[in-house]
């Protein structure tokens, strides 16, 4: 019976190659690429099919074939028809080639090419995006400010628009708060970067070539000193893909296991097929590479500190904010932004939606109060009293709070003596008793220059209203606060005040309403951190969700060296540095100290690069320039958009194409695995085809793409690839996922997008923390703790080890009890680099804060010609350049003789930058502040040259870390100096 | 016949850009013939958002303006260009024609209020077009109104009677309006922008403990005559807002039942944080 089905299926497939050839242009173009003899057929020769291909045309016949170009076999007819049957049965594939039960022979490129074609009789002739009046196509795209409509007429794109749902499209949620009834708008608002995406896709610094810097010859001299110096000549893909390819194998061969590195960025374009933790993770592993290991630098003090406290690793110690966006229009009477500005960082990925839902708070009389050394878009939106605390003296000024809240009994006493323990020790600390400092309001004054007094009174309003806590752009995390030398005292300090103050009862959590909407969170569709088509199950999400949901080849790294990124130059110029994991399983994960190089792996000798943003985002970052141009990397590879930041160290650069030049999918906001849920930051769940709008410009191609060919010169083209072009992939993630339920994939391809009903109002979820205050299970959709990381049986209590809030954790115990920077009392340390440091503090009297950027995101959008260089706030021309902007208080730039957009330098004894002074009351005088993340690399004399002048803030800033014993950066602790800028002085 | 008006409420704009990126994107690289030639990349600010601060550390206030061209019903840009270069369309939108105005570098100067911008390149003046093209296709409203998140911008076709209306009803002002003008920008919360303020803060000192006081009276006089009144908050904080700039002498009176009283002489030219008032003699600090 399988052997007749088999015979038909075989026949079938040449007719519809032949159909699909009369039909559509783009399957005529495929098949004439390739002229051969395919056969396919049973292992013992008892059934096959010849397939003959010569110029675009096809013909077949019953027969085994003795020398084919490629073939396809397999072990029996019953594989073969589950197989190649329709529907495509995915599992049933990848068991067949796990299992050997099926095998494809012959040249990769051939292969490749052949089961390109088999998915085409299926695709081609699909018709996607939605024809306008006058002429344009509208195809949709998301981006990481949120989705657009993209608008294109003869190939070129005309606009990018924002979504407004239509009829159609689900209704929005409603909340009833205080007699009133808040629904959102009916439309996806954006970050301001969203909007530069044209501007950036053309872009005159868009890499339209493979390149080759003039001085490097892989056969011969190699020049490593002159990265960064010498200019670069135009290459052909092959001859660029030859060199990768050869120098991946050499690698392997002259130094083993190790010697190859992959580093990427934190973020990449969006989409669940072209983002890193998809393509490049699936890529990586199929070579086999030392991973460069991210910190978790948006979160630092709450994973590495705040964590111990109460648990959520999963997390990496964020806290959740299910039910709060009810909650706190319903019962909050006071909102504490604290190193928070979610106006100007819109929880990362969720575009502007939050900023309704604020004004919403404000319309209703939410008291707000602001601890921010700048009074920030977030403030001056909102308005509220404003506390320009110093930077770095955050935990002091908590901790006096505590002190009014002890000493007038403004505490609730019953949650801590239930929900918590060690309260005594601490308040023991507080009060003094046991280091004879009592923490008084006027105790702190001299370390956070806000007035005793000023302090008393908001202790006060805190201690007898119901209030949330906004510590971080979402609520908790992404705060400037908590990437600092004192970061991780911050973060914890702010679990216990909150656990002072009964988190958990109506009225009182973390958040700003920039999360906790009652959208539906149970509808699947898979973030980005579940690793897309990686097949990596332990270092992403994938194995959680998406691997038993979409079936694909799993991969496994063989090399297991991890070298930390912040650590990156030392490893490479010292040989050896150590580092402590990102690790979301338990709150123990993260001291698992591990070293570089792993025993018995190579040390790395070639680093495959994928975009270039250590200058602008890690901290001392001259450190890179150095390391670039050292021997013991022998190659160095660079896969990127666009010419700048590191791109330009490169001995071989590969031009990829943006988002909107190729294949992809995604959701708005959802991170999925170590951001769970986080599309409760929007109003309304928006999933969207991302439209491949144009061609890719100039020789540019897909990272896919390029993984795919690097992939097809090492015998891994068929494995990689499982021979599906992204738009395959873009199926597969579909029907992975709950759409398939409510939309066609045709209908999806035409309209672009799918907005998932809301939650209906009687099934949202429970408010954060209330089960846990009523001591009840747990009742939110957290699957976290893992069963075995619950102390108590399953659902009861906390992550910790008495499953209560711990005001001296018990991890910390158990780990370093002695720890002079992470000690279990989070008691006041000083800044290291703040006014504390006395002789530092005199040679640099500026404390200058850099947190991440508004208008562009992280070095995306920032220079290359984008439009947001345009931005009155982001860069100011003068004298015919973009200077990066540094805000001074006007007192500051007076006594320095400094005006409003002169050029300045901001120094200190690890770099210059040259930057455009903004004069502004905003900034709290003693203070700097500017944005870290530029784009750009410029030094003045070349690289490691003392002045730069692309803007890169994190020259300035120190590498040592917040807490020893952790990868914690600490780069908003940074002295500095600045002056007018006098190129003529500055030469003599 | 209604005609296209635009509301923008100073109060809930937070600099967020994205109306200047909107018309960046639409323009850039984009030609429109009738409504607009290409914008160059960079250089021109056809909807121009100015800031505004107002106080000191730690009463502070900041405030974003945004401009355009505000399509003024008196256009003097379509005064000065007598052969149609410049013309208004019924629907109020005021159009330079991207052919006619070639070489009319005199359009620039004709708009007292500075939004007409030159384009070196093409040799023609240029400016915000209210989305006219994108109007005709039938959008339902300009792309800086559709992308502002906080809905600080908002457009209306109205009549110009019912306009006036909605204008007297929602307190809505006009830039400049010694211009006579008519433009139909209109402004909410102006005051953040044009306005000062005069603040402080109220605070006792018992027995070497300072305290903010709440609920102290602040009286703000001019020439003996009451300007206005409130009580201080939990900070001990008094704003007075709306207050003309440089609008000379006043004073600040502060009484409390039990802490007694003290004035403070003020003279206004920019919005002015006067510092802590202590009750009780110790002067202002």
């Amino acid at each position: 019976m399988n052997k007749l089905k088999f015979a038909v299926l075989l026949f079938a497939v040449a007719q519809a190659i032949r159909f699909a050839a009369w039909k559509y242009a783009s399957f005529r173009e495929h098949l004439k690429k390739q002229n051969c003899v395919v056969q396919v057929k049973i292992k013992d020769d008892s059934q096959g099919r010849i397939f003959q291909f010569t110029k675009g045309r096809v013909s077949s016949r019953r027969g085994i074939h003795q020398s084919p170009d490629a073939s396809v076999v397999f072990k029996d007819a019953a594989t073969a028809v589950s197989f190649m049957g329709l529907p495509v049965n995915h599992a049933a594939r990848i068991h067949a080639a796990k299992n050997f039960l099926v095998a494809v022979e012959g040249p990769d490129e051939l292969v490749s090419w052949f089961m390109q074609l088999l998915n085409m009789i299926l695709t081609a002739g699909t018709e996607f995006g939605t024809r306008m009046p006058d002429g344009t196509t509208r195809y949709t795209t998301m981006t990481n400010g949120g989705p657009l409509f993209v608008y294109v007429n003869d190939g070129k794109i005309v606009r990018t628009s924002v979504i407004e749902y239509d009829e159609k499209d689900a209704p929005s949620w409603t909340i009833s708060a205080r007699g009133r009834r808040f629904t959102p708008w009916r439309k996806a608002t954006v970050a301001p970067h969203a909007l530069a995406l044209r501007s950036l896709v053309h872009s005159d610094q868009r890499l339209l070539h493979p390149m080759k810097r003039v001085d490097f010859d892989p056969n011969g001299s190699r020049n490593c000193r002159n990265r960064g110096i010498s200019g670069y000549e135009r290459i052909s893909w092959d001859e660029a893909l030859d060199i990768v390819a050869g120098e991946i194998l050499r690698m392997k061969r002259q130094h083993g296991p190790g010697a190859i590195a992959i580093y990427h960025s934190s973020h990449h374009q969006w989409g669940n097929i072209g983002y890193w933790t998809s393509a490049l993770l699936r890529f990586g592993n199929a070579i086999g590479y030392t991973k460069v290991h991210l910190n978790p630098d948006s979160w630092e003090g709450w994973y590495w500190g705040a964590m111990h406290h109460y648990g959520n690793s999963m997390r990496l110690g964020r806290a959740g904010s299910y039910g709060t966006l009810g909650d706190c229009l319903q019962e909050c009477e006071m909102i504490v932004f604290w190193s928070s500005d979610p106006e100007s960082h819109c929880g990362i990925y969720s575009g502007q939606d939050g900023a309704q839902r604020r004004l919403w708070a404000k319309e209703l009389g939410i008291k707000m109060v602001h601890i921010n050394p700048y009074y920030c878009p977030t403030a001056s939106l909102l308005g509220g009293k404003w506390f320009p605390v110093r930077p770095g003296t955050d935990a002091a000024l908590a901790i006096a709070i505590m002190y009014v809240w002890i000493t007038e009994e403004l505490y609730d006493k019953d949650y801590v003596a239930t929900r918590t323990t060690g309260f005594e020790e601490w308040r023991d600390y507080v009060l003094g008793a046991s280091d004879g400092v009592a923490k008084t309001p006027e105790w702190q004054e001299t370390e956070t220059g806000i007035p005793a007094k000023d302090v008393r009174a908001l202790a006060r309003e805190w201690g007898t209203r119901k209030t949330y806590l906004s510590a971080g752009v979402a609520g908790t995390a992404h705060g400037g606060a908590c990437r600092a030398a004192t970061g991780a005292q911050w973060a914890r300090s702010m679990i216990l005040l909150m656990a002072m103050r009964g988190w958990g009862k109506p009225g009182i959590n973390f958040g700003n309403l920039q999360a906790g909407t009652p959208v539906d969170l149970s509808f699947y569709f898979p973030g980005y951190a579940e690793g897309g088509i990686s097949g990596e199950l332990q270092g992403t999400a994938s194995s959680v969700n998406n691997y038993v949901r979409m079936p694909h080849l799993l991969t496994m790294n063989p090399v297991q060296q991890m070298i930390p990124r912040q650590r990156l130059p030392e490893a490479i110029l010292e040989g050896r540095c150590e580092g402590y994991p990102t690790d979301s399983i338990s709150i123990e994960g993260q001291f698992r100290r591990f070293v570089y190089p792993a025993p018995g792996f190579s040390k790395v000798h070639m680093l495959y690069r994928y975009g270039g943003s250590s200058f602008g985002t890690i901290a001392d970052s001259s450190r890179f320039a150095d390391m670039y141009r050292s021997d013991e990397l022998e190659f160095v590879l660079n896969q990127s958009v666009w010419f700048e930041g590191e791109a330009k160290f490169a001995d071989i650069i590969l031009p990829a194409c943006t988002q909107l030049e190729r294949w992809d999918i995604g959701e708005w906001s959802n991170a999925g695995g170590y951001a769970h849920h986080m599309f409760s930051q929007v109003n309304h769940r928006v999933i969207a085809i991302q439209h491949k709008c144009i061609e890719p410009l100039g020789e540019s191609k897909s990272d896919y793409q390029i993984f795919w060919d690097i992939a097809k010169r090492l015998g891994l083209g068929t494995y990689y690839s499982e021979g599906m072009t992204e738009f395959d992939w873009c199926r597969r993630v579909f029907e992975s996922s709950d759409l398939p339920k409510h939309i066609s994939w045709k209908e999806f391809l035409k309209k672009g997008y799918y907005v998932v009903p809301a939650e209906g109002e009687k099934t949202r979820e429970p408010v954060y923390m209330r089960w846990f205050v009523e001591d009840r299970l747990k009742d939110v959709p957290e699957p976290h703790p893992v069963p075995g990381g619950y102390s108590g049986k399953f659902r009861r209590g906390l992550q910790t080890q008495s499953g209560k809030i711990e005001f001296i954790p018990e991890s910390l115990k158990r780990f370093d009890p002695e720890s002079p920077d992470r000690p279990p009392l989070n008691r006041y340390i000083p800044s290291w680099e703040g006014p504390g440091a006395a002789e530092l503090y005199r040679k640099y009297p500026l404390q200058l804060i850099t947190p991440h950027a508004r208008y562009s995101f992280h070095t995306m959008a920032d220079a290359k010609d984008s439009v947001v260089n345009d931005v009155a706030d982001h860069r100011i021309l003068a004298g015919g350049h973009y200077y990066w902007i540094v805000r001074i208080n006007p007192d500051d730039a007076r006594v320095r003789g400094i005006a409003m957009h002169d050029v300045v330098k901001v120094y200190n004894d690890r770099a210059a930058v040259l930057c455009a002074a903004d004069l502004t009351e905003a900034v709290a005088p003693g203070v700097l502040h500017s944005y870290e993340s530029c784009a750009t690399y410029e030094p003045v004399g070349g690289p490691r040259d003392a002045v730069d002048r692309g803007g890169c803030m994190n020259l300035l800033t120190p590498s040592r870390k917040l807490v020893a014993k952790s990868d914690g950066m600490a780069a908003m602790s940074c002295l500095v100096q600045v002056e007018k800028w006098n190129q003529a002085a500055e030469a003599a | 016949m209604k005609k296209w008006n635009l509301i923008i409420d100073v109060a809930r704009c937070n600099n967020c850009n994205n109306c200047f990126l909107a018309n960046k994107d639409e323009h850039v690289d984009n030609d429109f013939p009738g409504y607009a030639a290409p914008q160059p990349r960079h250089g021109h600010r056809w909807i121009d958002i100015l800031r505004r601060e107002r106080g000191r550390a730690p009463m502070v206030d900041v405030a974003y303006l945004p401009t355009t061209c505000n399509h003024c019903e008196d256009a003097p840009c379509v005064k000065a260009s007598a052969d149609g270069a410049v013309y208004k369309r019924p629907d109020g939108i005021v159009i330079i024609d991207p052919q006619k105005a070639a070489g009319r570098k005199d359009i620039v100067a004709s708009c007292p209020y500075g939004v007409i911008w030159w384009n070196e390149e093409r040799k023609v003046a240029q400016k915000w077009i209210f989305d006219a093209h994108l109007l005709d296709q039938g959008w339902k409203e300009p792309r800086c109104a559709q992308v502002c998140p906080t809905g600080a911008i908002r457009s209306l076709n109205a009549e110009d009677s019912d306009m006036e209306q909605i204008a007297k009803k929602e307190a809505l002002e006009v830039l400049h309006p010694e211009y006579s003008t008519k433009p139909r920008v209109y402004y909410k919360n102006l005051y953040r922008f044009t306005k000062c303020f005069i603040g402080g803060s109220v605070a006792i000192d018992r027995n070497a403990i300072v305290d903010c006081l709440q609920g102290a009276n602040v009286m703000l006089t001019k020439d003996s005559g009451t300007v206005a009144e409130q009580r201080t908050d939990c900070y001990g904080d008094f704003k007075f807002d709306k207050l003309d700039r440089d609008s000379g002498a006043y004073t600040i009176e502060i009484s409390h039942p039990c802490q007694g009283k003290k004035a403070i002489e003020v003279r206004l030219g920019e919005s002015q944080y006067v510092g802590t008032v202590y009750l009780g003699g110790q002067g202002v600090y």
